[in-house]
């Protein structure tokens, strides 16, 4: 108990009260008839910015729904520099290929500090080669709110785009032009933040519903010309795929998923992002039925394919916390089981109760993985970060098997490899991986290798790959790093687990 | 047993598919050095299908290699390159007489002999795409001990007959007389390729077929059927265990002394054992049918 | 080998490589730009001048635009190339085994 409610259950005498002074005396917005409606409506994000009272140093949020078509994150910090802002920590819940404006508002001392899931293109190119003076943060989808609950993050300004909201700034991500889907990371922001200013591309009559960021934690609303383009979405990490050597890696994926011993009725899964990832829902079908079962649930970055089996029956719910194409964004819109969730409810380890806590079985991708199970998935063949630790650390930590499914080699670049990288997603959380040469299982899971054999599966130790990898394309030369540290990887639960190092030039 | 279901085409001028096909797994894998190569990259294919055949990157899997017409500019370099880059089979187009066997049989011995390679361990495929082919088929199956197979190539076959692809009907007597002059040489018989690459339906109907009429396998170009042919090829379930109550009842048969195998009080021929156990073979070369 | 004319082989797709040769009075000139030469810079820079040192070039200007091929598609390419420029038609096995 506090000691303000204790001073107040102490409080017996009248006259230590204050006295009611009328309707509007002792609450920070009029009501009644001079109350106004559209009093959160500014007409600039300027006069947002001013209204919050945002200061040099000071935090600023951003989600990332709207991956490569995003259109928020580049406008307001373009106008923060232009306001003549320094020394700001940018939270944004993952950058993109499409953020590569900020180096610029990095060099000029606009932005000094970045927390992000990941990042790609040539900002990622030039953190990997020390444009910043404060090592990057990289945290999972469920570290970020683990990180501001914890009080390392605090967000003193969350900026959030969306399509449309109303005047009080109920908003979601189906209503409006630019439909992102679920709205999973702005949720965290919007929850956690101090201030919150919503930047929407239309204002809609009271009440948008149903409202995933809800108006009692919107301070300011603005309108702009755009804040995403929904058709970037599937850009980049989520995509499908006709490439006959990513279906016979989901094929071989799939087959896992049956005979790993979790395939029964009221399964629950997750599928990630990757070609042979999201290919892998479509072997699913036929397997399920055969069996005679249905999932459950289903948790992600949701697509069309996952929608297509809940529409089919074979899916219950779908629980969403950021959309990747326009099918799910729709199938969030209509169907009364594809629940949309925050990142917090997602995957927080520090949450009362984390969906991931409840997940059978996750399909992961990597960059690279090791002989211990070690996954990277966000430095490149070069050392340069092009990538996301997204939900990947998480759903490897609380499902009950983690499937990796990857290429053995992409082009020369072998992606089984003696030692990682960047340890983003550590071994012992590791179950199985599934590449086009064969299939290996943690030596912590013999149980799974044992189901997978007997189905006549092609288990191979993890060494063998290796070996088949390098007979292929040579033995590579170890990347060169200078000592200097331009990230941090903070595990889940906010530890070090790995840094990146500036590459050498 | 030697499986030969499925025969992959890959390019000899991709170097993509060149390094990378073999993980699709097909029973044989077939370089193509003659139509899938044009005129300009005749040179610069021979050399990569040569290097890639040095690779141990096709180990497990039947490596061919489609050469010119030995008429043609090319055909002898392009036996060089197999040869002595270790293809296990070569497959020559465009058959039409035993003597074009003959003729290429006495060329490979040569190659084998410059290059050091045991004369006779290059075994051959011909392919026959003609009319007065398919009326040599049972010549040319028998033209040398070295071939282990023929193969009916649709295109060039339908074109000489002044008809077009349809739903089979136009292929229906080349694929007969193939099939016969390869049982009576005792050799294998590939089908010819589907086209379409995106009507599954229409290739398991034409696999549905082929299978039935006794076909080894099929040439394919698309990785993405290897799995479709091998699961329509492997033995059910049913099949299996049917064929296990044979041999069964034919090792008891033989336990007891007795000339005569029954099995549910029917007696079953000797050619029916001989099939059943052919069943179990592939069961344990390919898995069951899924 | 001696190199005539300029000549070109393979492709820029994924897995390949595109190379240049061209004829020059000079010692043999090797330029490399390649999407994995962090790993595999010194290995493909072996595979091409061992290829050329075996056909005898010593003379010219290389170019090598890579795209992850495997060494034996690099070799191929560069042979290819090379006969394209000097001329020839005739592989020389025996050189090659």
């Amino acid at each position: 108990m506090d000691s303000q409610h204790q001073s107040n259950a102490g409080t017996e005498r009248a006259a230590e009260l204050a006295p009611f002074g009328g309707r509007n005396a002792n609450i920070p917005y009029p009501c009644g008839p001079e109350a106004n409606p559209d009093r959160k409506i500014v007409d600039s994000v300027e006069e947002a910015v001013r209204r919050v009272g945002l200061k040099d140093g000071m935090t600023v949020s951003f989600h990332h729904a709207f991956r490569e078509g995003d259109k928020t994150i580049n406008m307001v910090v373009g106008v923060l520099a232009r306001m003549g802002f320094k020394d700001l920590t940018l939270a944004a819940s993952s950058l993109l290929s499409a953020n590569a404006p900020l180096i610029e508002h990095i060099k000029n001392g606009v932005i000094r500090r970045i927390y992000t899931s990941g990042m790609r293109g040539k900002l990622g190119d030039a953190i990997s080669n020390g444009l910043m003076d404060t090592p990057v943060t990289f945290h999972s989808h469920g570290g970020r709110p683990a990180l501001i609950e914890r009080g390392e993050l605090q967000i003193d300004v969350a900026f959030l785009g969306v399509s449309a909201c109303d005047p009080f700034g109920n908003a979601n991500g189906v209503s409006g032009r630019s439909w992102c889907g679920a709205l999973g990371y702005a949720m965290v922001d919007a929850q956690f933040a101090r201030n919150v200013v919503m930047l929407t591309e239309e204002v809609v009559p009271y009440p948008n519903a149903p409202a995933s960021i809800r108006q009692d934690q919107v301070d300011w609303i603005v309108q702009v010309d755009e804040v995403g383009d929904p058709a970037k979405i599937s850009v980049g990490a989520a995509r499908a795929t006709t490439n006959p050597r990513e279906l016979l890696i989901a094929r071989l994926s799939a087959e896992v998923m049956e005979h790993a011993g979790y395939f029964e009725d009221g399964f629950s899964m997750q599928t990630g992002t990757g070609g042979s990832a999201t290919a892998t829902t479509r072997f699913l079908e036929d397997r399920m039925r055969s069996k005679g079962i249905a999932a459950a649930w289903a948790l992600g970055g949701q697509t069309g394919s996952m929608v297509d089996l809940h529409k089919k029956g074979l899916i219950g719910t779908l629980l969403d916390t950021q959309s990747f194409d326009a099918v799910a964004a729709r199938s969030l819109a209509e169907s009364p089981r594809h629940s949309e969730i925050s990142a917090h409810v997602y995957a927080n380890p520090l949450a009362k109760g984390a969906v991931v806590d409840r997940l059978d079985m996750v399909i992961l991708s990597a960059l690279e993985i090791d002989l211990d199970f070690n996954v990277n998935v966000l430095t490149g063949s070069d050392g340069v970060v092009r990538g996301a630790i997204g939900g990947h650390a998480d759903t490897a930590a609380r499902a009950k098997l983690a499937i990796v499914v990857a290429p053995l080699l992409r082009t020369r670049i072998p992606t089984v490899v003696e030692k990682v990288t960047t340890r983003v997603t550590p071994g012992e959380t590791i179950g199985v991986l599934v590449t086009d040469h064969g299939i290996a299982v943690n030596p912590r899971r013999p149980d799974v290798a044992d189901r997978l054999k007997a189905a006549g599966l092609p288990v191979v130790p993890i060494e063998d790959l290796h070996r088949r990898a390098i007979a292929i394309s040579g033995q590579p030369q170890p990347l060169r790093f200078l000592d200097r540290v331009v990230g941090h990887v903070r595990y889940r639960d906010g530890t070090l687990i790995d840094t990146v190092r500036q590459v050498a030039p | 047993m030697t499986l030969r279901r499925s025969m992959l085409f890959v390019p000899g001028s991709s170097a993509a598919m060149l390094s990378t096909a073999f993980i699709f797994k097909p029973d044989s894998v077939m370089f193509d050095l003659e139509d899938a190569v044009s005129l300009r990259e005749k040179d610069a294919a021979r050399l990569l299908v040569y290097r890639t055949l040095k690779m141990p990157l096709y180990d497990g899997i039947e490596r061919v290699v489609r050469i010119n017409p030995l008429s043609s500019p090319f055909g002898h370099d392009d036996l060089q390159a197999a040869v002595r880059g270790g293809a296990d089979v070569i497959r020559l187009p465009k058959t039409n007489t035993a003597d074009e066997v003959h003729e290429l049989e006495a060329a490979v011995a040569e190659v084998e002999r410059d290059c050091g390679r045991e004369v006779g361990s290059t075994r051959l495929m011909a392919a026959i795409e003609s009319a007065s082919g398919v009326v040599n088929a049972t010549s040319i199956a028998t033209a040398s001990p070295r071939i282990v197979g023929i193969a009916l190539a649709g295109f060039d076959y339908v074109m000489d007959m002044q008809t077009t692809r349809g739903d089979g009907t136009e292929l229906f007597y080349a694929r007969c007389a193939v099939l016969h002059a390869a049982r009576a040489a005792e050799i294998d018989a590939f089908d010819v390729v589907f086209p379409d690459l995106n009507d599954e339906e229409g290739f398991m109907k034409e696999v549905e077929l082929i299978k039935r009429l006794g076909f080894n396998g099929k040439s394919l170009i698309n990785p993405r059927q290897i799995e479709l042919l091998h699961n329509a090829y492997a033995p059910t379930q049913e099949d299996v265990d049917y064929a296990r109550r044979v041999v069964a009842a034919a090792e008891q048969a033989e336990a007891d002394g007795l000339g005569v195998i029954s099995l549910n009080g029917k007696m079953v021929d000797a050619p029916v054992v001989e099939n059943a156990k052919r069943v179990l073979n592939r069961a344990a070369a390919s898995g069951l049918r899924k | 080998m001696e190199l005539k004319q300029e000549s070109l082989a393979g492709t820029l797709e994924s897995s390949d490589l595109f190379i240049r040769i061209s004829p020059s009075d000079e010692p043999l000139e090797v330029v490399i730009n390649s999407e994995v030469g962090h790993q595999f810079g010194d290995q493909i820079r072996a595979a091409v001048v061992e290829t050329l040192e075996m056909l005898k070039v010593t003379k010219g200007i290389v170019i090598v635009e890579d795209k992850g091929a495997l060494d034996c598609t690099i070799r191929a390419r560069v042979h290819a190339a090379a006969m394209r420029a000097a001329g020839v038609t005739e592989v020389d096995w025996e050189a090659l085994s």
